[in-house]
């Protein structure tokens, strides 16, 4: 079984953080941006698994395990203050909940 | 037993910590037990040291206590050492010990007032720095106990803050005094250059195989030095704080401004007795401004009418005598009216402070009267160390130390007629008045009902202290008096004796007679004016003359107006002229410049999350560019 080369493997972790990086910047919604985190989380851990195949070590997935469960919390709390959100501003636009400023 | 030594200045230390940090919890009462009790117990700690040391005198005649190096910086390591003689005993039991009957006095004294414990804890940091003061080994220790009394004087005068008078006659205090102790560390810093030790036993025998007699560098340092001790015992020319220092509470006026603190400058001259004696010009400007103060404080006594104010200023010319005894080679003299002054004084004003607080906190002299019936005890008591205060001869404390100084005046190769003159007319003054004060407060008609009557707190150490006031002159009398000399001998093992001259025509019994004289005349003139024709005191001051006169020595020889005109109002001329000057700016400048990064900084709060993260990402990016290629 032909193995993937180290450099695209990472090629392709640093393309998907930059698009999770741009749709979290780029994205109003709320949920999108929680989305595009997701995908950024990912890219990390697909870093991580790479470069673990690349040393022949457990250690990337390990790692990327840790960052799933961190993601499955993340995602529960964020929902968690989607909702709220949304009860109270009756929107999920991020720039409309800007009351908190300096 | 000498050991404990160190317990001396700790206990009252350690009460001072205790009040400082729990003083506002724990319940009222138990303040002044800490309060007074710390300073009780050091008491008793200098009473079994004294008792040791008389019964087996350690060898020189002194002993020393070293605790630890306090630094040691090129070849400068003072040590926090105590050292004890003949004279730092007889100052510590007198100090600790007067020190205590005032803590008691004040328990019932203060205990009204909502800074109970903050006023015992300032009481027990003055004991400890004045004990420091006193038995400190070296110059640098013995200055940081004279800095720490200065510290406590400045609080307890302005302990009623509330008032800005009493701040205004605290910082008064602070900074006057702070003129003298300019002189001071000048004085120690030349010791130091010149002689390469602060240690006070070795600087005396340095000074002494170095210096020949006369020479400049002694009479510098004992001028410089003589700096320090008369702003800190409020002598001519920097006498001018201790009279306002009377806002402070009158147990402190006791404590410091009368019995202890302002004697340290006494102290100071007496420890380094061997410096003045190998610089005669410096030992006579210690005379001459002994001599001065003593006849000038004495005027401005007899017009004052605050009752404070006059034994302020009584202070102030007794504290005169002993400078004088000082200036003539009469060390022990000196301290021996150090002893008697701090008994009758203290009393004068506990006694004061008592009569103060029975008639609605009046300080006015013009309106009391008639408390002689009212208030026997305070009477008595007061008539006691009044007496003492005059020098009435024969049974009171104050006339066998004042005679031993103005006989030392007369008798001492130092000694001359003037000074014995004026010496003399001292003594006419302080009794004209002492009873003048007597005969206006305890005589004539009652003017002020009296509201509250003192406690047995407050009456018993006023006791005490009469009987001291009046017994206390017993351990020393003039030759045709049972030429007792116990406490000069026992001075002696500390501080040389009178180098006698020739006799100049006259005994010490003609001497004493003639101060006899004077104390009468002083009294009759009271006696005349205050008791048996007011009116007679009235007329004598109806001229303008003698109202301008009048004005001039209730205004201490005009001394504060020409102070507030040739160094108060320049400065502050100067500071306001300078106000805007350019090291302002720096600071402002700095300032401006933290607000603008402020203001700037401030804009990019916007609450709009995607830029937090674009900022965030941002700063990422350029933290790793500059780990990578940097």
């Amino acid at each position: 079984m032909a193995s993937i080369p180290m450099q695209q493997g990472l090629l392709l972790a640093g393309i998907l953080f930059a698009v999770g990086l741009a749709g979290l910047l780029v994205r109003r919604n709320v949920i999108f941006m929680l989305m595009s985190l997701e995908i950024m989380l990912n890219a990390a851990g697909l870093a991580f698994v790479v470069a673990g195949a690349r040393w022949g070590q457990a250690d990337g997935q390990i790692v990327f395990l840790f960052i799933l469960t961190m993601a499955a919390a993340e995602v529960s709390v964020g929902l968690a203050l989607v909702l709220r959100i949304y009860r109270r501003f009756k929107t999920l636009d991020a720039d409309a909940v800007s009351e908190m400023r300096g | 037993m000498l050991h404990l030594l160190w317990l001396i200045p700790a206990l009252p230390l350690a009460g001072f910590l205790i009040l400082a940090t729990l003083g506002k919890r724990m319940p009222r009462k138990m303040v002044p037990v800490f309060g007074a009790g710390s300073v009780g117990l050091s008491a008793i700690v200098a009473i079994l040291i004294a008792f040791n040391f008389l019964t087996s005198t350690p060898p020189g005649n002194s002993y020393t206590q070293v605790l630890w190096t306090w630094m040691d910086v090129g070849g400068f390591h003072p040590q926090i050492a105590f050292y004890l003689d003949a004279l730092s005993l007889v100052m510590v039991l007198v100090v600790t010990f007067v020190g205590f009957l005032i803590h008691f006095y004040s328990a019932e004294f203060m205990e009204e007032d909502e800074g109970y414990s903050r006023f015992f804890a300032y009481m027990n940091l003055f004991v400890a720095s004045m004990c420091t003061l006193l038995l400190g080994s070296n110059l640098l220790l013995l200055f940081l106990g004279w800095e720490g009394v200065g510290l406590c004087s400045y609080l307890l005068i302005g302990f009623w803050y509330r008032d800005p008078v009493n701040g205004l006659a605290a910082r008064k205090a602070f900074i006057v005094t702070r003129v003298g102790d300019t002189a001071m560390t000048l004085g120690l810093f030349l010791l130091f250059d010149k002689l390469g030790t602060l240690n006070i036993q070795e600087l005396m025998h340095r000074a002494l195989v170095q210096w020949p007699v006369g020479s400049t560098l002694p009479v510098l340092a004992g001028l410089l030095l003589l700096g320090g001790a008369v702003g800190k015992s409020a002598q001519l020319p920097l006498q001018t704080w201790l009279p306002d220092a009377m806002a402070g509470p009158t147990p402190t006026s006791a404590l410091i401004h009368a019995a202890t603190m302002v004697t340290a400058g006494v102290y100071l001259i007496a420890r380094t007795h061997v410096l003045y004696s190998i610089a005669p010009q410096a030992q006579l400007a210690v005379a001459v401004v002994g001599v001065a103060t003593l006849t000038l404080a004495g005027f401005s006594a007899i017009t004052q009418s605050d009752i404070k104010r006059v034994l302020a200023y009584s202070t102030v010319s007794q504290i005169g005598y002993m400078f004088l005894a000082l200036g003539v080679g009469a060390w022990s003299a000196a301290i021996f009216h150090f002893m008697t002054h701090a008994f009758f004084k203290a009393l004068l004003f506990l006694a004061a402070g008592v009569i103060i607080e029975s008639l609605h906190h009046e300080h006015s002299i013009f309106k009391m009267g008639g408390l002689r019936k009212e208030m026997p005890v305070a009477f008595w008591t007061f008539l006691a160390a009044g007496c003492s205060l005059a020098g009435l001869p024969l049974i009171t404390a104050g006339f066998y130390s004042k005679g031993l100084i103005i006989w030392g005046a007369w008798s001492s190769t130092r000694g001359s007629g003037a000074l014995w003159f004026f010496a003399v007319f001292g003594v006419l003054l302080t009794s004209l008045y002492t009873f003048r004060l007597i005969f206006l407060v305890f005589f004539g008609e009652m003017k002020t009902q009296i509201h509250k009557r003192p406690g047995f707190r407050m009456l018993m150490p006023c006791v005490v202290l009469a009987i001291l006031s009046v017994v206390g002159g017993f351990v020393d009398t003039p030759e045709f008096l049972g030429n007792i000399h116990s406490f000069t001998d026992f001075l002696h093992l500390a501080l040389p004796p009178v180098t006698e001259g020739p006799l100049r025509g006259m005994s010490e019994l003609g001497s004493e007679s003639l101060v006899t004289l004077a104390f009468l005349i002083g009294l009759y003139i009271a006696y005349l004016f205050f008791i048996r024709k007011r009116e007679l005191a009235e007329a004598i001051t109806t001229p303008a003359i003698a109202k301008a006169l009048h004005r001039f020595w209730y205004s201490d020889w005009g001394m504060d107006w020409l102070y507030e005109r040739v160094f108060v109002r320049p400065v502050m001329w100067i500071a306001r002229v300078d106000k805007n000057d350019f090291i302002d700016y720096i600071y402002s400048g700095m300032a401006l410049i933290t607000e603008l990064f402020y203001h700037g900084v401030r804009k990019t709060e916007t609450g709009r999350m995607r830029w937090y993260a674009a900022g965030i990402a941002a700063g990422s990016i350029i933290f790793l560019a500059i780990v990578l290629f940097l």
